[in-house]
């Protein structure tokens, strides 16, 4: 499950938040379907009901970046293939 | 990106998943089998070298999601069409994804025969017990007691029969060189169908013989349940539908000297 | 090859440069095909063209090439569409019940513009029917088989030696046009001997812009006839239209004997026009101006033709071994300018020459009643 970074992000739109996000969200593909919020073990997923995307449904969106562990299972299940999941920022100094 | 540093990706969309929304329904289970298929096909390089062949039924529209040479079959003929097409271009790579309409009905005699020739061909074969595309009536995979449209009181066997296991009926066929049954229902299942999609995929490659994974998938709208609940759902069919290798005779082949499989 | 036409002992040399040998109808139309270039043959058996499929069986693994007996004629055509939508070069065969399985995967392929050739070798019907030669399938060639809006050229032999022919002109045709195109023999045909002239040609290959072949270094292709989008629909069926009217401009063949001063025209193809030209001899014996046409393409139809000739002739005779059929499509071509009569046999009858005549003599005293004459 790798792939190339930048060049296959095509239209998603990242999560803009305080602190750097491990998961960049294509919020105009998402359906709502919320498999993801099953799947997140930290239950860091929800619905942002705030909006509509153009295809007519709220958008998932990631609600504390900080606890997120990129074990991408949100990834795995999602129909769509909305996110994009990259590793945390203290593991890549380590390298 | 935000930060300096590129971070490292751990998981992004597969190159052959075409960048596009697709029609399935919000956790509709093709939209995974696409990606997994695209994922393996990657892992193994075969997309330049893949001919794949659409069926009828929801995955119609798979060619505008996957990078591949695809041609349309008609309803069920598809491991008919992969058959001429593997005869014909012996260093392609061929492949059919079929729904349950499609493969467990209308096309029953055509994969029997492709599994039966032992044709050196790769089948997904998604299973979520109804027709989904044209609104949600009883497939030959439906549970008894399922209601669809066409079994609004429920799938009654004296009427309409019990759900067949196609798999287990191909798996005693010899020129089947891998047999098996996965499911969407959680990660780590998900995780073990692209085990097996890679597997039936390498049989292809050593030539071992025909190879089939079918895949136990959702239809939350036919089925009238929320994408998780649908999900949950699946742990029933699997009751019905036991997830597992059936057969996995690629290896016995490759290695005479081993006693398992056919 | 050699090797196959000397253990049939050559007949006739006189009529041509080459000797010529005895070949049953269904293997000469099987090796006329192996040697135009085909790849792949996929059938089943059906009597009367078992004979094809067991050609095809013994020569194509002999040459390295696909040969699949399939499980139904379901089976076999889909397969033929598979191998078809690469660019290979398809044949594949029946008689009337399993065109009728076939009738799907024809609307498809016509859809999609995938080139195969399929050839019929027609037996009574409807139903199982019998074994016999007929012609009750013009209607299904010409106007049916699958659902929707297309057309299918049809060629129809009357001899070996002219079915050996068509077969690379198949090829061709179906090449040119990426469309299916069906060869319509019979029982007679298929089963008879005759003597052929082992000269087969070999239609040169075409580059195709359109074949799967894997999308390696290319974007990828996709071949389909599903177009949901009405607009986009009506589309892809204007530009088959404007195909089909090239192939009518440019396709027709036909055949007269004797129609210069002719009075009287047989109209018959296949099986039926040999009958129809003995009866047509007999006749011009007995002082009747009797002349022959003979549509080699049933579709496109020669009907400008018929329809210039019908101003010459005082009238008209179809005879075909069916209920008839094609004489629906002469009389809308003769658009009422003569008469045109029938005389038809079924169930795996044929018509002698005698019976014909005299359904000449018949007509010939009808329209000097008339004072056509």
């Amino acid at each position: 499950m790798t792939g190339d970074a930048v060049a296959t992000l095509g239209r998603a739109e990242v999560v803009e938040a305080a602190t750097w996000s491990p998961l960049a969200i294509a919020r105009d593909r998402c359906k709502g379907c919320e498999l993801c919020v099953a799947a997140c073990p930290h239950h860091l997923l929800a619905l942002d009901r705030t909006i509509v995307n153009a295809l007519g449904y709220h958008p998932i969106q990631l609600l504390d970046a900080a606890l997120c562990t990129s074990c991408a299972f949100c990834a795995r299940v999602c129909p769509d293939a909305v996110f994009t999941v990259y590793a945390p920022p203290k593991r890549e100094t380590a390298r | 990106m935000t930060t300096a540093a590129a971070p490292r990706v751990i998981f992004s969309r597969p190159e052959l998943l075409n960048d596009v929304s697709t029609h399935y329904c919000p956790g509709c289970g093709h939209g995974i089998v696409h990606r997994l298929l695209a994922e393996v096909l990657g892992e193994l390089e075969l997309g330049p070298r893949t001919i794949a062949v659409a069926p009828v039924g929801c995955a119609v529209f798979a060619y505008d999601y996957l990078g591949l040479d695809w041609v349309e079959a008609p309803h069920g003929r598809a491991p008919a069409v992969a058959t001429g097409i593997r005869r014909v271009r012996p260093d392609n790579f061929v492949l059919a994804y079929q729904g349950d309409g499609d493969l467990a009905a209308i096309g029953t005699a055509e994969i029997i025969h492709a599994a039966g020739r032992g044709e050196l061909i790769t089948v997904i074969f998604v299973n979520n017990g109804i027709y989904g595309m044209t609104g949600g009536q009883m497939a030959p995979t439906t549970l008894l007691g399922q209601r669809t449209t066409s079994t609004p009181a429920g799938r009654e066997a004296r009427l309409a029969g019990y759900p067949i296991p196609m798999t287990e009926m191909l798996a005693i066929l010899p020129g089947v060189a891998y047999a098996a049954r996965g499911s969407v229902i959680d990660p780590a299942h998900i995780g073990k169908a692209k085990g097996m999609i890679k597997r039936a995929c390498q049989a292809q490659i050593d030539g071992t013989g025909f190879a089939i994974v079918e895949v136990l998938s959702t239809c939350p709208v036919g089925w009238g349940m929320t994408a998780h609940e649908s999900m949950e759902h699946l742990a029933d069919v699997e009751k019905v539908y036991p997830l597992g290798v059936l057969v996995d005779r690629s290896t016995a082949t490759l290695q005479p000297a081993s006693g398992k499989g056919g | 090859m050699t090797a196959i036409l000397e253990r049939r002992s050559a007949v006739s040399p006189k009529r041509s440069k080459r000797a010529r040998v005895l070949m049953k109808g269904n293997e000469a139309i099987a090796e006329a095909a192996i040697q135009a270039g085909c790849d792949a043959y996929f059938g089943y058996p059906i009597t009367p063209q078992a004979e094809l499929l067991e050609w095809m069986a013994r020569r194509m693994p002999e040459l390295g090439r696909a040969f699949v007996q399939a499980e139904s004629e379901l089976g076999a055509i889909n397969m033929g569409l598979g191998a078809a939508a690469t660019g290979a070069r398809v044949l594949v065969s029946t008689s009337s019940p399993g065109m009728s399985l076939m009738a799907e995967a024809m609307s498809y392929m016509a859809g999609s513009e995938t080139p195969l050739v399929l050839v019929n070798v027609m037996r009574g019907g409807p139903g199982l029917g019998s074994i016999g030669p007929s012609q009750s399938d013009y209607f299904q060639a010409v106007k049916g088989h699958g659902h929707g809006d297309y057309r299918v050229p049809v060629l129809a032999p009357a001899s070996i030696g002219e079915a050996v022919e068509l077969v690379a002109s198949a090829f061709e045709i179906a090449e040119r046009y990426r469309t299916p195109v069906i060869m319509l023999a019979d029982g007679i045909l298929g089963q008879a001997m005759e003597p052929v002239a082992p000269h087969f040609r070999h239609p040169r290959r075409r580059q195709f812009d359109w074949a799967l072949t894997g999308a390696d270094g290319r974007p990828p292709r996709v071949l389909r006839s599903l177009h949901l989008q009405p607009e986009r629909l009506e589309e892809h069926n204007i530009a088959l239209k404007a195909k089909y009217r090239e192939i009518v401009q440019r396709e027709v063949r036909w055949s007269g004997e004797q129609l210069d001063d002719a009075d009287l025209v047989v109209v018959a193809y296949g099986t039926a026009a040999r009958v129809a030209h003995s009866a047509m001899t007999k006749a011009r014996g007995e002082g009747m101006r009797v002349g022959l046409f003979r549509p080699i393409t049933l579709w496109p139809f020669p009907e400008p033709q018929l329809h210039e000739l019908a101003l010459q002739a005082a009238a008209m005779l179809v005879v075909e071994l069916s209920a008839g059929q094609m004489v629906e499509d002469v009389r809308l071509a003769v658009d009422g300018r003569c008469p045109v009569a029938f005389h038809g046999r079924t169930g795996g009858m044929v018509p002698s020459p005698d019976e014909v005549l005299e359904q000449l003599r018949q007509l010939a005293s009808r329209v000097s009643a008339r004072g056509v004459a």
